[in-house]
């Protein structure tokens, strides 16, 4: 990092800080001058919009933790205390309960950014998967958070989902006694969820750090697709894009807290407002929106694999619902291996365009199964999204390497936007 | 020869100081094992917990063809004092035809008596069918809302995505009326 001629600073305390510690030549070169394509769209707000809620979270998550009392007995009535006691504990609570769906929307459009404009592609392929690694902890961040009011969906979404593990073979039950540290969710289970909802978010920053390490190596995408050949591509991201960031931010966050003022409980479940009480299940159980599409895929699978007409068994219905649903976030890791196409953007293809926005259908259509009743027609809904789910990466994308069109791209990206064909037009 | 041994290869072309890395890295690996091992252990359930794994139940005010639901282990635990017909219902029952193939006999150690986990197998939620109004499901067991399982009067798995018998807890009659769980 100290490498080369450090340029001097003209104010004399950042000169002396900066010459035994070049933290400000750093920022400089990486947030300051950093070149940065000059065609962004607003796609590409999206993840300085994730690293603001990743910090709100973190704030408003501390501030709670600091009333919040992690026990059976006292950790809904700490909660309600925070809503009605604690100085404007209920607009903190709030601003985290929403937070977490917030922080969820801007990754779910950050993720699908990367799929459209093939950003997951050579030479990014890490930097895609230090992404689906941060996807996957703040499943578990958040599965964690909403065990901690101890509602009724606190405690059966809890139960449910750690009976998941149940379905390994062999170690299955061992492994949920483990998890819970006794013989149902109870205040073990609860005390440790606290203690790693507290950790994980510091273990995201980390991951964070190394996906914006990984991004600066290669730079970025664009919604082109095409490399930067040269000074002439691209723009220094001060002051453009931390003002196109700020102003993207800025309207995020007025959505954001307009549900925070006038609508804070509408993505959450009433239930979880009744305490949690492990003699009675609620009638339907349901996860937060965010987790409703794998959940869709986990309730998919309602028959066992084995080879038909005998007894013969290889996978138990609940084991294959297991691994499908872990599956289909693997697809998305591998996603960079699976297409091998050498075109990045959507824009140039239009077949994997197509096939893109069926997909995206397919997922919000699995949204909604999941928050019905595994009953009746939603069976069988669930059963061939899922399949389509699949079907994308392995057999569409597979296709497409072989048999979709290389299409002519354009020279570079300034005369792209200086010529204005249509492709460019933002 | 002395002075060059750890460096010239034996006949197999290992050399002392693989043998060497090789123990060192051992040591290592079992060590940092070892010391990983208390880390992991402590998430397992402690010693208080265990110890509060026992209950005792009066089975004496329990009507025919009555249940009741107390609590052993943090989990909810089914007593249904069978009817005749519901104890003639689960022994009449084809055992190979099952999925979790059970005898009633080996489920309930006097036929009156079936005590069973009220956790359903599939996803862990309480089932259904302790209450006279409840949905008993198409068995007229117990019936687990969350995913739709139907169990008999025996308790076993008949019809849903769970994938076993509702589990007897381990259980002894210390009296004629009163059992201890656990
Ligand atoms: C990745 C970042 C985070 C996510 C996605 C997240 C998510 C959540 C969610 C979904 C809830 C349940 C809210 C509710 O329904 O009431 C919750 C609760 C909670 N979180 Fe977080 N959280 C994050 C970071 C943190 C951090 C860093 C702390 C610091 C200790 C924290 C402390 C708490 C506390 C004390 C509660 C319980 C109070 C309550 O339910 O409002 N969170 N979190
Ligand atoms: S938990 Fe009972 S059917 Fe799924």
């Amino acid at each position: 990092m100290a490498s080369g001629p450090r340029q001097k600073f003209d104010n004399p305390v950042i000169e002396w800080v900066d010459s035994r510690l070049p933290i400000f030549t750093l920022m400089n070169k990486e947030y300051g001058v950093f070149p940065t394509p000059r065609n962004f769209n607003y796609f590409w707000n999206f993840g300085a919009i994730a690293m603001v809620m990743l910090v709100t979270m973190i704030v408003t998550g501390i501030t709670l933790a600091m009333h919040y009392n992690t026990s059976t007995a006292g950790a809904f009535d700490s909660v309600e205390r925070i809503m009605r006691d604690v100085n404007s504990g209920w607009l903190i609570r709030y601003l985290h309960m929403n937070g977490a769906s917030f922080f969820f929307i801007a990754v779910y459009i950050h993720i699908f950014r990367g799929m459209y404009y093939g950003s997951y592609k050579k030479p990014r392929e890490l930097l895609w998967m230090l992404g689906v690694l941060i996807f996957l902890l703040m499943m578990a961040t958040a599965f964690m958070g909403y065990v901690l009011p101890w509602g009724q969906m606190s405690f059966w979404g809890a139960t449910v989902i750690t009976n998941l593990f149940s379905a390994i073979p062999l170690v299955g039950d061992s492994i949920v006694t483990f998890l819970w540290g006794g013989f149902s969710v109870d205040n073990p289970t609860l005390t440790r969820f606290f203690a790693l909802h507290y950790l994980l978010p510091f273990v995201i920053v980390g991951v964070v750090f190394l996906h914006v390490w990984a991004l600066h190596v290669t730079g970025s995408n664009n919604p082109l697709g095409i490399d930067v050949k040269g000074p002439q591509d691209t723009l220094p991201f001060h002051p453009y894009y931390t003002m196109k960031d700020m102003f993207g931010i800025l309207v995020f966050l007025i959505v954001y807290v307009a549900f925070v003022f006038f609508m804070p409980n509408a993505l959450g479940h009433p239930d979880n407002y009744i305490p949690a009480n492990p003699m009675v299940t609620p009638a339907h159980i349901v996860p937060e929106w965010y987790f409703l599409p794998f959940y869709a895929i986990l309730r998919a699978i309602t028959f066992d694999i084995g080879i038909p007409f005998t007894d013969i068994v290889f996978i138990e219905a609940k084991l294959g619902g297991v691994l499908a649903m872990f599956g289909s976030i693997a697809m998305l890791f591998i996603l960079p291996f699976l297409d091998t196409h050498p075109i990045r953007s959507a824009t140039f293809r239009p077949w994997y365009r197509i096939a893109l926005f069926g997909f995206v259908v397919v997922f919000l259509i699995l949204g909604v199964c999941g928050s019905k009743p595994a009953e009746g027609f939603w069976v069988p809904l669930s059963q061939l999204c899922t399949l389509l789910y699949f079907a994308f990466f392995v057999v569409a994308i597979p296709f497409f390497n072989k048999k979709e069109p290389v299409a002519e791209l354009p020279p570079s990206i300034h005369q792209a936007v200086l010529t204005s064909q249509p492709v460019a037009a933002e | 020869m002395t002075a060059d041994n750890a460096h010239s290869p034996s006949e197999d072309g290992s050399t002392r100081r693989d043998f060497l890395y090789l123990t060192a890295a051992a040591f290592g690996a079992v060590g940092a094992g070892s010391v990983a091992w208390p880390f992991i252990n402590q998430m397992n359930p402690a010693a208080d917990t265990l110890a509060m794994s026992t209950t005792e139940v009066d089975l004496g005010p329990i009507e025919v063809g009555q249940s009741i639901t107390v609590m052993w282990r943090g989990k909810p635990v089914f007593i249904r004092h069978r009817t005749p017909e519901e104890i003639a219902e689960a022994e009449a029952v084809d055992v190979s035809s099952l999925r979790d193939k059970e005898t009633d006999k080996q489920r309930a150690e006097k036929p009156a008596w079936l005590v069973t986990v009220g956790v359903c197998t599939h996803l862990g939620c309480v089932p259904l069918g302790q209450k006279t109004g409840d949905a008993k499901g198409e068995y007229g067991g117990w019936f687990c809302p969350c995913h739709g399982s139907h169990y008999d009067t025996s308790g076993r798995i008949r019809k849903g995505p769970a994938p076993k018998n509702l589990a007897v807890p381990p259980y002894t009659f210390t009296t004629d009326t009163t059992i201890k769980i656990g």
